[in-house]
């Protein structure tokens, strides 16, 4: 199993729920054939910073994911049967790149980078916390033993 | 004029993230080329860690081929 991140821009003519749904499919994909998603990130409509297909702007999602190798060829056959992806970038992730995004995932750069990517992990943060509250460990106190 | 260095090195950075416009807009000029480490003072190795990146993020449309006016 080796990690990989991949990078797809889909087409802007799909809906909100269509571009929603085409990646619902994809993460699908991912899971149902062994691998194990690590993190995910949509950034949304983004301007292109040049046309694809005549196209401006663009979906942009991020998967991290753990996977065997013979996967990504499907995945990648699975990218150029869809018309929705303008395009993509799949990637083996090395120790380097695992510790780099591990860190950003945990704010680590958000000292020294802009209010945008402060509110991004912030709003992360915020959205992990509601996922999986975090079960407090009240310590009582114990008279003393004696 | 003082001294060039390796942001890379001095900082401890060992991965160039090709997802960071913000980052990788300071290695290139107004036109989006890649500037030399000769004007950057980038050490060889993160040089061409910050090319690859570069190359990657043109392909995802991050930052254009070709520009006019890019800062």
């Amino acid at each position: 199993m080796n990690q990989y991140e991949t990078v797809i821009i889909l087409t802007p003519v799909l809906s909100e729920q269509q571009m929603k749904d085409a990646v619902a499919g994809y993460r699908e994909l991912i899971t149902t054939n062994g691998g194990e998603l690590v993190h995910e990130e949509n950034w949304g409509l983004n301007k292109l910073a040049y046309p694809i297909q005549k196209k401006g702007t663009g979906f942009y999602h991020v998967f991290e994911y753990k996977a065997n190798p013979d996967f990504i060829e499907l995945l990648k056959l699975n990218f150029q049967r869809d018309e929705n992806i303008m395009r993509e970038l799949t990637l083996k992730l090395d120790k380097h790149a695992m510790d780099f995004n591990e860190k950003k995932r945990n704010g680590h750069f958000d000292r020294k980078r802009e209010e945008r990517q402060a509110a991004a992990a912030a709003a992360a943060a915020a959205a992990a916390q509601a996922e999986a509250p975090v079960a407090e460990e009240v310590v009582e106190p114990t008279g003393e033993e004696a | 004029m003082p001294k060039k260095y390796c942001r890379f090195k001095k900082h401890g950075i060992k991965h160039v993230d090709f997802k960071d416009k913000d980052f990788l807009m300071k290695f290139v000029n107004e036109q989006g080329k890649i500037l030399p480490r000769r004007l950057t003072g980038t050490s060889l190795k993160y040089q061409r860690k910050v090319n690859i990146a570069i190359k990657r993020a043109r392909h995802l449309a991050i930052l254009p081929f070709v520009a006019d006016g890019l800062k």
